[in-house]
């Protein structure tokens, strides 16, 4: 028996609500970037799974998608944790609670 | 594709995921992460995407593991726990899984064995980036210079 797609996504489904977990669940800024990165994670595995257990078209285009989708990623995260260095820096804290006003 | 192999993978991916979810410490959580992002990258390997499997080792744990290590460092002040975990979102993440289990388990058309591919050469990945996908390609490219930029102007000292 091997496995099949199924099985793939529900992996990928468990991924996504661990990261979903913790996004939601976590006060501190970088735990939420980490959520979001399995998130994105669990999304490129659905994308090449299904392009491995569907008809394979003439550009391959899930592994497209899934490498465009990881360059995207990389983007985010680097602004992502520069935005936290520059709110610590200002406020001398990484918890989203405390983050509660406009003002600068 | 052999079975115990998928299993393998799918319980370090999803102990490292876990892990790098509900650690208390962070920087304990950020190398649970990339036992997470390993097992994605096997998985992609055992699916047959071997360029997208090492992208995203390079990327992932070479470059935003690194990152993330790196902030964790800048701005390590605070040492208290934080209070227990945030019982909503644990609720709100189970429902949002057990909606996508159910809908997987319910649509038979998914259980499908693979087919029999000829492998994905990196040579068939680049003619497509160089031709049909080159105007992505360049976008991506145009995204990374500016995010690279703002994220450098946002961690520049303040001038007062």
């Amino acid at each position: 028996m091997t496995p099949t797609l199924q099985l793939f996504l529900i992996v990928s489904t468990a991924l996504f609500s661990i990261g979903l977990l913790a996004a939601l669940s976590r006060r501190h800024a970088i735990f939420i970037l980490i959520g979001i990165e399995l998130m994105l994670a669990a999304a490129n595995l659905n994308f090449i799974a299904f392009w491995r257990f569907g008809p394979q078209p003439q550009p391959p285009t899930g592994v497209l998608v899934a490498i465009f989708s990881i360059a995207i990623a990389a983007a985010e995260a680097a602004v992502g944790l520069a935005l936290v260095i520059a709110i610590y820096r200002h406020y001398r804290t990484t918890n989203v609670d405390q983050l509660d006003q406009l003002k600068g | 594709m052999n079975t115990p192999a998928f299993i393998l993978i799918a319980v370090i991916t999803l102990a490292g995921a876990l892990a790098a979810a509900t650690l208390r410490k962070l920087i304990h959580a950020a190398l649970s992460l990339v036992i997470a992002f390993v097992g994605v990258a096997a998985s992609f390997f055992m699916l047959g995407a071997e360029f997208v499997g090492l992208v995203q080792v390079f990327v992932y744990v070479g470059a935003v593991a690194v990152l993330i290590v790196f902030t964790i460092l800048l701005t390590r002040r605070e040492v208290t726990g934080e209070p227990g975990i945030n019982w909503g979102g644990a609720i709100v993440a189970l429902a949002v899984f057990s909606g996508l289990l159910w809908a997987i388990l319910k649509t038979s058309s998914l259980a499908i064995p693979a087919p029999q591919i000829e492998p994905l050469t990196v040579k068939q990945v680049g003619e497509a980036l160089m031709t049909n996908y080159v105007w992505p390609l360049q976008c991506v490219g145009l995204v990374l210079t500016a995010a690279l930029i703002g994220a450098l102007l946002l961690v520049m000292e303040e001038k007062r």
